[in-house]
């Protein structure tokens, strides 16, 4: 199988100017993720596991060190319109329905009318949204408007799907179901995600390979392959292989965790 | 005697219907008959203290005399109002506004500019800017354009200030967005911002409607062809003809309340999605 | 920190240099028509420098140049006596006192108003809408009126200016207090009915402290309309004394560098009082953490 690299970071480097001094938000990260992988990222608060993501994105600029996105750097593969960001809220825009945001993408890329409207409709139904077009954000519920910014994220046919703790806000049931429809939804589509969390079982259920960071300076502390099979149902959570797999990401937790309380 | 008791009795009844209305859950019709029901309680009060304490007219006219002083007076009132407020405020409002709106957007691009002229911006707007009437006159005649510029004037840097806000108005995550569209700016200034920044605007825009008015009113007082709502103002209060001066008052409020109430109605279409029209 | 000082003054005074470069342009443009009459009349041809240097330095410029302005400034505040009618100072002081007076009957009815409003249904149901309604009056266009049928009961002088300055300033602060007395949200009230707090202290635990930033931002515009209304007091009675007087003076007469110097006399007056405002709201916010 040609596994292509999507992602290739060497000795990534971040460090913020603060109004309390420097914070190095990243050291020496390297890292390389494959097509169609589901990498998760996961660490406590300030470890940079989303300025991470936000380098990926060209939303922030390295202060040593490489990345190449799709073979390019990140700003030509910004430019080049190459990846679907889902933030932590939705933001969707109040003054646009439902389908207006979703082909805002489709607008500022200079996508004809029809295709835009073609594409809604294929994004809303991937998403079970369909029928809720002409509704605005706040008539739908936290999830569903979630949803939507996921939708978003797909309507433009970008391989690489950058998702920042997108069901972090939400309730335990909904984040289940949601869990469940994103796996379909990488296995139909075979995009390459890359999916920052802060909750052990969403990173072991959801990913093919999970990357434990650990804060003060932001670092890599385990890269953890998953055995566990591509077709997964919310049961295998239960099994003792999927519980082998959380222990280690506890204990590479913890081994980060060493200099705080 | 009896008119005091009628006003004392206005008074009362009036506050007590309204506590009960109050008491029940609101909704449109509560809404609007509460302020009106105090308003016309206002004016009971106001004619039974004229008639009761036998106020001279020179002094405070009863509202009877005023509506009579109105309903004759038509044909001036119309003229007065078509000068000042269409041909003087409507104008100056329409130019100031525009230009303020057009060059928020260009010094947005420039944010040296925008750092440089915002703060002065914020000082002019606290200014007496009315003070540049006479100056105004000087420049532009007599006639309604000088009111008019002293309108442009006066609404300008509200209008500035207010616009430049909301274009900021959007957060980062909204910007971040555009970002990863690889948006162009003036892609994000029509689709994000310029939305965003609609709540802003409109707020200017209201704020600005009584400015407006005000200031075309009080230009007249620096000199006016004899015709205009500060011109017929002054001059009645010279002869104490107070009943005439009550009547343009009406007219300014009424003139006032709907050039407020329309903006406010555009208002409510435009930014219908803003937490604060959906109540 | 200097240079961060600097980033945020550097481009206001860019901002001010160019436009007092484009004041002295504008000066030339308009004052140009009048010096090349008088060249004319006096049979003289006017070479530019000439011509330039006299459209700075006319008597009765239709736009007087800012060295015009400054040095009349100078001459009727530092080189005159306070108590002498001309001077600049005298006249200030006039128009700051029944600024001052109005502002603080202005706030003190807008408080007031504002507790009562948050407080009563009633009030709120019915006042409100006339609070908001009470501003399509053109106060300031019936000035004059005010005046006059105070002057005829008897009341003169300052209070008159001062209640018209009153009725501009009380709106803003009405409105900023009602926002800020109901900013504390659902949360904080009911931590405060746990306790078994009484109205009264709610309003002196809670919510006046929560209004303090929105009190302070509406100072500034009350303050600032308060002295609009007293220079606009001013006007009506043929005045004799205060900066708005000046104003009028100055446009019977013709005289526009004397206009031009009472207006930036009261822009200079307003920018002072917002300023001390500001620096009252950075120290008593900063007080109490807010800022």
């Amino acid at each position: 199988m040609n596994t292509k690299t999507v992602i290739s970071a060497k000795d990534l480097s971040l460090t913020f100017q603060t109004n309390d001094g420097q914070v190095q938000a990243l050291k020496d990260v390297s890292l390389d993720i494959n097509q169609g992988d589901f990498v998760s990222f996961i660490g406590p608060s300030g470890c940079g596991k989303t300025t991470f993501l936000r380098v990926m994105a060209d939303l922030e600029t390295p202060t040593a060190g490489n990345i190449t996105v799709n073979g390019k750097t990140p700003e030509v593969a910004r430019r080049a319109r190459g990846y679907g960001y889902v933030f932590q809220a939705a933001g969707l825009y109040p003054w646009r329905t439902i389908g207006g945001n979703i082909s805002l993408p489709l607008e500022v890329m200079g996508y004809d009318k029809a295709t835009r409207a073609d594409r809604v409709r294929h994004v809303l139904d991937l998403v079970e949204l369909s029928g809720f077009e002409k509704k605005f954000p706040w008539q739908l519920s936290g999830g569903m408007q979630q949803r939507a910014s996921i939708a978003r994220a797909l309507a433009f046919d970008a391989d690489l799907l950058l998702m920042d703790e997108p069901f972090g806000a939400l309730d335990e049931i909904v984040r289940d179901h949601l869990n469940e429809q994103l796996l379909q939804l990488w296995m139909r589509t075979n995009k390459t995600i890359c999916f920052v969390t802060h909750s052990i079982p969403e990173a072991v259920y959801l990913s093919t390979k999970i990357v434990v960071m650990s804060p003060r300076p932001g670092r890599i502390t385990d890269v953890i392959d998953s055995p566990l099979p591509k077709e997964r149902p919310l049961e295998i959570r239960d099994s003792a292989q999927f519980i082998e797999i959380a222990h280690r990401v506890r204990a590479g937790l913890r081994a980060g965790h060493g200099d705080l309380a | 005697m009896g008119w005091l008791a009628i006003g004392l009795l206005a008074w009362l009844g009036g506050w007590a219907i309204n506590i009960r209305l109050a008491a029940l859950p609101k909704s449109r019709l509560t809404g609007l008959a509460i302020p009106v029901i105090f308003g016309l309680s206002l004016v009971v009060i106001w004619e039974s203290m004229v008639r009761g304490f036998d106020v001279s007219p020179i002094l405070l006219p009863a509202p009877s005399a005023i509506s009579v002083k109105f309903v004759g007076s038509l044909g001036i009132l119309w003229q007065d109002f078509v000068q000042t407020v269409v041909k003087g405020a409507l104008s100056g409002y329409a130019i100031g506004c525009g230009s303020a709106f057009a060059l928020a957007i260009v010094i947005d691009r420039f944010p040296f500019l925008q750092r440089g002229l915002l703060p002065i911006g914020n000082f002019v707007a606290a200014l007496p800017i009315i003070g540049m009437a006479p100056i105004l006159v000087m420049w532009f005649g007599f006639d309604w354009q000088s009111k008019s510029a002293v309108v442009v004037v006066m609404v300008f840097f509200p209008m500035l200030v207010n616009t430049v806000e909301g274009l900021r108005a959007t957060n980062m995550m909204q910007r971040d967005l555009m970002r990863t569209y690889a948006a162009g700016y003036w892609q994000t200034l029509l689709k994000l911002r310029l939305p965003a920044a609609m709540p802003f605007v409109f707020n200017g825009l209201k704020v600005t409607t009584t400015l407006a008015l005000i200031g075309a009113i009080v230009a007249e007082f620096f000199g006016s062809p004899i015709k205009g709502m500060g011109f017929r103002i002054s001059t009645e209060v010279g002869r104490l003809a107070l009943d005439m001066v009550w009547a343009e008052i009406t007219v300014a409020a009424l003139a006032g309340s709907a050039f407020y109430g329309s903006v406010a109605m555009i208002e409510k279409k435009v930014t219908f999605w803003h937490p604060s029209q959906r109540g | 920190m200097i240079l961060r000082l600097w980033q945020r003054v550097a481009p206001v005074l860019s901002m001010v240099a160019a436009l007092i470069v484009l004041w002295y342009g504008a000066a030339i443009w308009l004052n140009t028509h009048w010096a090349e009459d008088k060249a004319q009349r006096a049979g003289v041809t006017l070479t530019t420098a000439a011509l330039i240097a006299d459209t700075w330095s006319q008597e009765k410029p239709k736009l007087p140049a800012p060295h015009q302005v400054a040095h009349e400034i100078w001459k009727t505040t530092a080189l005159k006596k306070i108590t002498s009618k001309r001077s600049l100072i005298h006249h200030s002081k006039i128009t700051l006192s029944s600024t001052l007076l109005g502002f603080a009957l202005g706030t003190v009815l807008g408080i007031t108003l504002a507790v009562g409003i948050v407080y009563n249904r009633t009030m709120d149901m019915s006042v409100m809408p006339w609070v908001i309604a009470s501003q399509t009056i053109p106060i300031l266009a019936v000035a004059p009126m005010i005046i006059v049928v105070l002057n005829a009961v008897g009341i003169s002088g300052l209070l008159p200016k001062a209640i018209i300055s009153m009725y501009l300033s009380f709106f803003p602060v009405v409105v900023g207090m009602v926002k800020g007395l109901r900013s504390p949200d659902h949360m904080q009230l009911d931590q405060m009915r746990t306790w078994n707090a009484g109205g009264g202290q709610t309003l002196w635990y809670l919510r006046l402290p929560a209004s303090m930033p929105y009190l302070f931002t509406s100072l500034k515009i009350a303050m600032a309309a308060s002295l609009v209304g007293a220079v606009v007091g001013e006007l009506p009675t043929g005045a004799v004394a205060g900066l708005g007087a000046r104003l009028l003076a100055g446009s019977y007469y013709g005289q526009t560098i004397q206009i031009w110097s009472a207006l930036i006399m009261a822009a200079m007056l307003a920018a002072l009082l917002v300023g001390l405002i500001g620096v009252l709201q950075r120290i008593t916010l900063k007080h109490m953490g807010m800022a």
